[in-house]
């Protein structure tokens, strides 16, 4: 009945005063009496526009269209944010804030989350996750991590490679804000122009990704968020250096132009320059090298108006020199007097990301990204050269909107990209261009409980991959609480760069083999893979505290693969597939945190990788069928200035591998069928002072394990048994570091 | 038959003149507590037809709609709140909808922000 009388005082101000907010403002109390308070501030929020209210406790304040957000704040009461979008009548009780004792309860956000309402199987490793172990780089970001394994790519660089579903990097989109990102020339040390501190978070996907970035994603997605210029810390300094002669700066540095602008510049800069031969091998154990990377990025928000903009512009050079620890480039370069490698590589990157929500319809908006990349690296592997030039243009157009409601999403959008190479591989020249365009649809149901779905097609038209179709297919299911059952299917296919993916072989006396049937590229055909998988995760608490049980099986099949066939020690054959090729993965994990604040991960892992050689039906030789994982994490409670301890410690355990048949070398140079299996040790320790000031001191492989003769004739490196590219363990044994981050 | 019927006032409806929105924003105040209540809430809105788009603050109970106008009008969508177990300034649940929300969501025993619980 009173609130009828109101309606009925209102409505004739309503329609006398459009254009104004008029209203009281009252102290609560139990009665709900009227008693106005007067003084009370009521303003728009971001703006100048605010009045007090009269003694009465009534106001006016003008309505303007572009703000929706009313303040309401007293001393003494909570403050209140009302929201208003059209110009009505208002009457608001303002809360003593002292009626309330407030209890902040804060949730931790957890440095791994497992996605329970995601339709696709998606971790998200977040930066504190990140700051576990003191990564210099992309590709070492994954070592606490079982979705993702770390491999040691080869003897010489001691670059480490990335699988995932027992397939190799180049199986995998790894994207950079959704652009895409580490392939082409840069497939093979692409994660290492990542430096570890520009990354905000990282988001794995496994399995078919989504049709919004593209045909090439075959075994899953890796998508990497840098530091936005908004919100990262005005200043961030972190030295680093370890025992191996590594030092390593990273400064950001982010201003705030005006409140819709923002600015950044990130400077990495790396250098080791002290030779190390811990096994005596008379090889480099870890190259010298030498890092500058620069990036300058520009964000503009206008959330009125519903803009977001990102500019990106980065320019890197890396240098790399390994080899005989006698070698010296000026004189030893082409010569016998020493084998020696350079791996030089200059690379230009710009991007711009455009976003418009519109405002009236907040469930409508579109998106476009574009880049380009300039990618230059000269190198040569003793008397082998290698060249690679790469031009590469990417764009994607987004519209993203609803069918009826919310609850029927579809995205829709257009593809173009372009990528140049000039390749030289010692007196061959590869040359090639690669354009399509391609348009997709992808539709998603959410019931908001129980299911939801996500299907996509695209249909693509590449100038050597012919014109083709690549659905993708997700479907997760909530059985009961806490619980999500994923499945997923899709198709992936991709032109591989056989010489830029498989580098390593140059550093080696195995002669070149291309076997290809005369296809479009190199000779051969496209690779086409088909992925499906299933996972489960339940969530629990015991003892009072979180954890979760997940287990998934994924299968890829390859209707053709670019077969790298290298069990004749003295050559590498590259080969269309002829048989079969599939790699099974399932994976088995506990997470849990066992007492306060100590957090334990474990992980199973089981592949099945097996390929048609030339000489049958092998298991993937240099991956373990078996692998552990545990992963320790403690910290103290934070103390009023925010210090703290961090420690962690990670175990790797790897079963045996098969090594590459080098039965037809002399007695000396064979190495056995299978390598055996070991385990390896990281922990490190973090002293965090305050919010700004936090040093770290930190180990990896702490028991010290290594391969024992990584490279294969070494006195000999100009022989014909000289190979450097079996390895199955690390070169280097344990490596202890230290470093500080400053933040203000 | 019963569409034949809206369509034909619907039509009648825009030539007499009446400016209906296709994209009306809508907001008002619903009584619940937590995530769950904002789940239930939205899922009841969008399952009405012609809302397009829900979704509900949790301090400060707004719930703010898209809606097609010449489909939906806001009481429609307070039945539905109701129906749910959701109070509405105009509307009440019945005890029976009520009774039937989870326990942690009883918001007539205690109107207060419970998001940092759950």
């Amino acid at each position: 009945m009173k609130q009828i009388i109101l309606l009925l005082f209102c409505l004739p101000m309503m329609v006398g005063a459009q254009k104004k907010i008029q209203g009281m403002v009252m102290e609560a109390n139990t009665e709900n009496k009227h008693i106005g308070l007067g003084g009370a501030n009521v303003y728009w929020l971001n703006s100048q526009t605010g009045t007090i209210t009269k003694n009465d406790g009534t106001f006016s304040i003008p309505y303007l269209e572009e703000y929706n957000k009313l303040i309401i704040s007293f001393v003494g009461f909570r403050t209140d944010t009302l929201i208003i979008d059209e110009p009505k009548m208002v009457h608001h009780w303002l809360q003593p804030s002292n009626q309330l004792d407030e209890v902040v309860v804060r949730k931790e956000r957890d440095a791994v989350q497992k996605t329970f309402f995601a339709t696709q199987n998606v971790i998200t490793v977040n930066s504190a996750e990140l700051l576990k172990a003191a990564c210099c780089n992309l590709s070492e970001s994954f070592e606490t991590n079982p979705a993702i394994d770390v491999n040691f790519n080869d003897a010489l660089t001691g670059t480490k490679q990335i699988q995932m579903l027992g397939l190799t990097s180049p199986y995998l989109l790894i994207t950079q804000e959704n652009i895409p990102m580490v392939r082409g020339a840069s497939q093979t040390y692409g994660l290492t122009f990542t430096p570890g501190t520009w990354v905000e978070s990282i988001q794995i996907t496994k399995g078919g990704g989504s049709v919004v970035n593209g045909y090439e994603s075959i075994s899953g997605q890796i998508n990497t968020e840098l530091q936005k210029p908004m919100t990262d810390n005005p200043v961030f300094v972190n030295g680093y250096g370890n025992l191996n002669g590594r030092l390593e700066l990273n400064t950001h540095l982010n201003t705030k132009l005006s409140d819709k602008w923002s600015t950044g510049l990130f400077i990495h800069g790396n250098r080791r320059d002290i030779e190390v031969d811990n096994n005596d091998d008379g090889f480099l154990d870890t190259p010298l090298a030498n890092q500058i990377n620069i990036m300058n990025r520009w964000q503009y928000q206008n959330p009125e108006k519903g803009w977001v903009t990102f500019f990106n512009l980065r320019f890197l050079n890396d240098e790399k020199q390994v080899g005989e620890t006698n070698f010296n480039p000026d004189t030893d370069r082409f010569t016998t007097n020493a084998w020696g490698s350079e791996i030089d590589t200059q690379r230009f990157d710009g991007s711009v990301k455009l976003g418009y929500v519109f405002p009236e319809l907040p469930f409508q908006s579109f998106g476009f990204q574009a880049s380009y990349s300039s990618h230059q690296q000269d190198s040569y592997y003793g008397f082998n050269v290698y060249d690679i030039d790469h031009e590469s243009i990417y764009s994607n157009f987004l519209f993203n909107s609803i069918i009826g409601n919310t609850k029927n999403k579809f995205k829709t959008g257009l593809t173009f990209a372009y990528d140049g190479y000039d390749e030289l591989v010692n007196n061959q020249d590869f040359e090639r261009v690669d354009r399509s365009v391609g348009a997709f649809f992808e539709y998603s149901y959410t019931s908001l409980e129980k299911v939801s779905l996500t299907a996509g097609l695209r249909l693509d038209s590449h100038n050597r991959l012919g014109t083709f179709f690549t659905p993708r297919f997700h479907i997760r299911y909530t059985p009961w609480e806490k619980a999500s059952i994923r499945g997923s299917f899709g198709i992936g296919r991709r032109a591989a760069n056989i010489f830029a993916e498989n580098q390593r072989l140059f550093a080696s006396a195995r002669t070149i083999q291309l076997n290809g049937n005369g296809g479009d590229i190199y000779g051969f055909d496209a690779e086409k893979a088909m992925n499906f998988g299933i996972s489960f995760l339940q969530g629990f608490t015991w003892l009072e505290r979180p954890g979760n049980f997940s287990v998934d099986f994924y299968r890829t099949d390859f209707d053709n693969q670019i077969v790298v066939d290298w069990e004749n020690p003295g050559e590498v054959s590259f080969s269309n597939l002829e048989g079969k090729s599939f790699a099974n993965s399932l994976q088995v994990e506990l997470n849990h945190e066992i007492l306060p604040n100590l957090e334990v991960r474990t992980a199973y892992k089981f592949y099945d990788v097996k390929t048609d050689f030339q000489t049958g039906l092998l298991q993937k030789p240099l991956q373990a069928r078996h692998r552990y994982f545990a992963n320790v994490g403690y910290n103290t409670t934070e103390t009023e200035n925010g210090g703290q301890w961090r420690f962690d410690y990670t175990l790797h355990a790897l079963g045996e591998q098969r090594l590459p048949n080098t039965s037809a070398n002399p007695v000396g140079f064979q190495l056995g069928d299978f390598a055996e299996g070991y385990s390896l040790m990281n922990a490190q320790i973090t002293k965090v002072f305050s919010k700004k000031f936090e040093v770290y001191v930190g180990g990896e492989n702490l028991t010290n394990f290594r391969q024992n003769n990584p490279v294969l004739g070494a006195e000999d490196p100009f022989g014909t048994n000289f190979d450097t590219t079996i390895i199955y363990a690390p070169i280097f044994g344990r490596m202890l570091y230290a470093g500080f981050r400053f933040k203000s | 038959m019963r569409n034949i019927v809206l369509t034909i006032t619907c039509i009648l409806i825009s030539a007499i003149g009446f400016a209906q929105d296709k994209n009306k924003k809508v907001a008002f105040e619903v009584d619940g507590k937590c995530e769950m209540c904002k789940m239930r809430i939205e899922k009841a809105a969008l399952n009405v037809t012609g809302v397009k788009y829900a979704t509900w603050d949790i301090p400060s109970h707004q719930l703010s709609l898209v809606v097609d106008e010449r489909k939906t009008d806001p009481m429609k969508i307070k039945t539905a709140l109701v129906a749910a177990g959701h109070d509405t300034k105009e509307l009440k649940a019945t005890e029976e909808a009520y009774d039937k929300i989870h326990p942690c969501c009883k918001y007539r025993e205690d109107n207060s922000d419970d998001s940092d619980k759950h």
